[in-house]
């Protein structure tokens, strides 16, 4: 392996450099197009400004979308989490009958072309009799997201050894103790990224938002809406802003996550 | 508490169920009531009629439902060799650098997909980044390639690229390395070590990452919209436009209905071949 690995790696490395700058070059584009002052997008730009972040921040009716988006997040980043906190126990730390059952079902609203998904839920809500606002578009959202979340803490348990939660019953914790000082600190890594996937998925959202918000709006609609008529560089603005916060949200995740396992196994280290 | 604490498992499971059912089976069911409804209803108690299913198999959206299916073929095969030496490299060659690659792999999927798709009009489009520096830097002018028909297949691609990838990237994990070492040994040459040992053994990872690209892929509907013009008409687009603009809700139905068998049967077809337990807890 050795001599073919030497030039082999470098390929690999170069080939996945070049395939992450091309995962990034819309980020920048949308970079470019929001620094300049002009109202059109004219490549080389020649009035560089920030005018338009400015007037993007200064709008009430980017507030308003903020808030929007933000209540539809938070909330359902809260139930996601909660019943995919449930459905990963289920999934990978219980031996039933129903299991690979249950871990098919859950599988299939990710396995669906959301569009589609959308529109279903429309028609349901309609069928319904729901009046749609932020609240169904919360529900739309969870239909999805919920079992993403549920794989995504699935895979934290499957590491988990079900010999802690055992011990500490010897050692006579209550339910409630084990739950509280053996599962959910050992399994947190898990449900942590688990609800910052969920956070985002949500913010990011379209196909899903698109039926099922009525007349609140979300800010990736807004931004639908005004590429497809009246564009403005506030387009822009908005799309590297969410760009950028989805970057420093997962990173400073993904160092926390790091940060948490090292001082985990320091206090292992000083206790033995 | 007896009885419960002998089953946690069916308990656990009952609030994912529970959305499913109210969030996902009822809804299609839904959907497929609708199907039947005569023409431009809004109501689901109406006599059930066939005339939906008829108007598009006599219609022309078949070549909608073509296109969609091309695009997406593509979309995956395009995908597969772009994809694998990366995820050979998130589980073999980047060692402790992986995480951060897969993270940086990650971002561009929390960020909705028609403003990453805008970056890339602002990048092709007349006058934008790459025309703009042609023209200025070396004085090259050339035709916009938006609009065309390869723009839409290189905004799948970009688009469920990271679909592709952690399947695989978990697939090609499950290889054991000293299986590949021990094959090296016995004196297979690279690519009988590629082909007879890790891509048989990374398969499930592989499939999953087909079939869910595959299928996402299907129903794409932005990128033909933001950057195909209106070059490529994919089965999404008919059905969105049944819904909106022609006001028939029950001939969108049918047309998502056919969608949705297409999907189903694959789906179930292929997840059901799978130990997952082996995919994801790496057991």
């Amino acid at each position: 392996m050795g001599a073919g690995a030497r030039w082999r790696h470098p390929l690999v490395w170069a080939w996945a450099a070049t395939v992450l700058v091309f995962m990034y070059v819309p980020a920048l584009c949308l970079l470019l197009a929001s620094l300049t002052s002009s109202r059109y997008f004219i490549f080389p730009i020649t009035k560089w400004g920030v005018a338009w972040w400015e007037k993007t921040f200064d709008s009430l009716e980017i507030h308003a979308l903020f808030r929007t988006s933000i209540s539809v997040a938070l909330c359902l980043t809260v139930v996601a989490v909660v019943i995919a906190f449930c459905g990963a126990l289920a999934f990978a730390r219980y031996q039933w009958r129903g299991r690979t059952l249950f871990q098919r079902l859950v599988l299939l609203p990710i396995f669906f072309p959301q569009s589609v998904l959308g529109l279903a839920l429309l028609l349901w809500f309609s069928a319904l009799g729901l009046d749609l606002s932020w609240r169904t578009a919360v529900f739309a959202h969870l239909v999805w997201i919920a079992p993403v979340v549920t794989l995504v803490i699935a895979i934290q348990v499957y590491s988990f050894d079900p010999a802690l939660e055992e011990a500490a019953f010897d050692l006579g914790a209550s339910r409630w103790q084990v739950f509280r000082e053996v599962t959910l600190p050992v399994l947190f890594p898990g449900v942590f990224s688990g609800a910052l996937f969920a956070f985002l998925l949500s913010w990011g959202n379209f196909p899903l938002s698109l039926f099922s918000t009525g007349a609140d709006t979300t800010i990736p609609e807004y931004l639908y809406a005004k590429m497809v008529a009246g564009y403005t560089p506030g387009v822009p603005v908005l799309g590297t802003v969410s760009t950028v916060g989805a970057a420093v949200l997962l990173l400073v995740g993904y160092l926390l996550i790091r940060l948490g396992r090292r001082s985990r196994r320091d206090d292992a280290v000083e206790r033995t | 508490m007896a009885a419960g604490s002998r089953a946690p498992g069916p308990r656990f499971a009952l609030p994912v169920l529970g959305l499913l059912l109210v969030g996902f089976a009822a809804p299609l069911l839904a959907v497929i009531g609708y199907s039947f409804m005569p023409e431009r209803t809004f109501g689901l108690w109406q006599e059930p009629t066939l005339d939906n299913y008829a108007s598009v198999f006599s219609g022309t959206s078949y070549i909608s439902f073509l296109w969609s299916l091309a695009l997406a073929s593509a979309t995956v095969t395009v995908l597969a060799l772009v994809c694998y030496p990366i995820a050979y490299g998130l589980a073999r060659v980047f060692g402790r650098w992986s995480p951060l690659i897969t993270l940086l792999f990650t971002i561009p999927l929390f960020v909705s997909e028609n403003v990453r798709l805008y970056g890339w009009v602002l990048f092709f489009i007349k006058g934008g980044v790459l025309l703009g520096t042609l023209k200025s830097v070396f004085g090259i002018e050339i035709e916009s390639w938006l609009f065309t028909r390869g723009i839409i297949l290189l905004g799948m691609v970009y688009v469920y690229l990271p679909f592709m990838l952690f399947p695989m990237t978990l697939g090609v994990a499950m290889v054991p390395h000293e299986t590949s070492e021990a094959a090296a040994d016995l004196g297979a040459s690279r690519w009988q070590v590629f082909r007879e040992v890790e891509l048989p053994l990374s398969m499930p990872g592989i499939v999953i990452g087909f079939l869910l690209t595959f299928v996402l892929a299907v129903g794409a509907i932005v990128e033909a919209k933001v950057l195909g013009g209106q070059q490529i008409i994919p089965i999404t687009h008919d059905i969105e436009i049944a819904f909106t603009y022609a006001q028939n809700w029950p001939l969108g139905a049918a047309l998502a209905v056919l969608l949705m068998v297409v999907v189903g049967v694959l789906v179930i077809g292929v997840l059901r071949r799978f130990d997952l337990d082996a995919v994801l807890g790496r057991r």
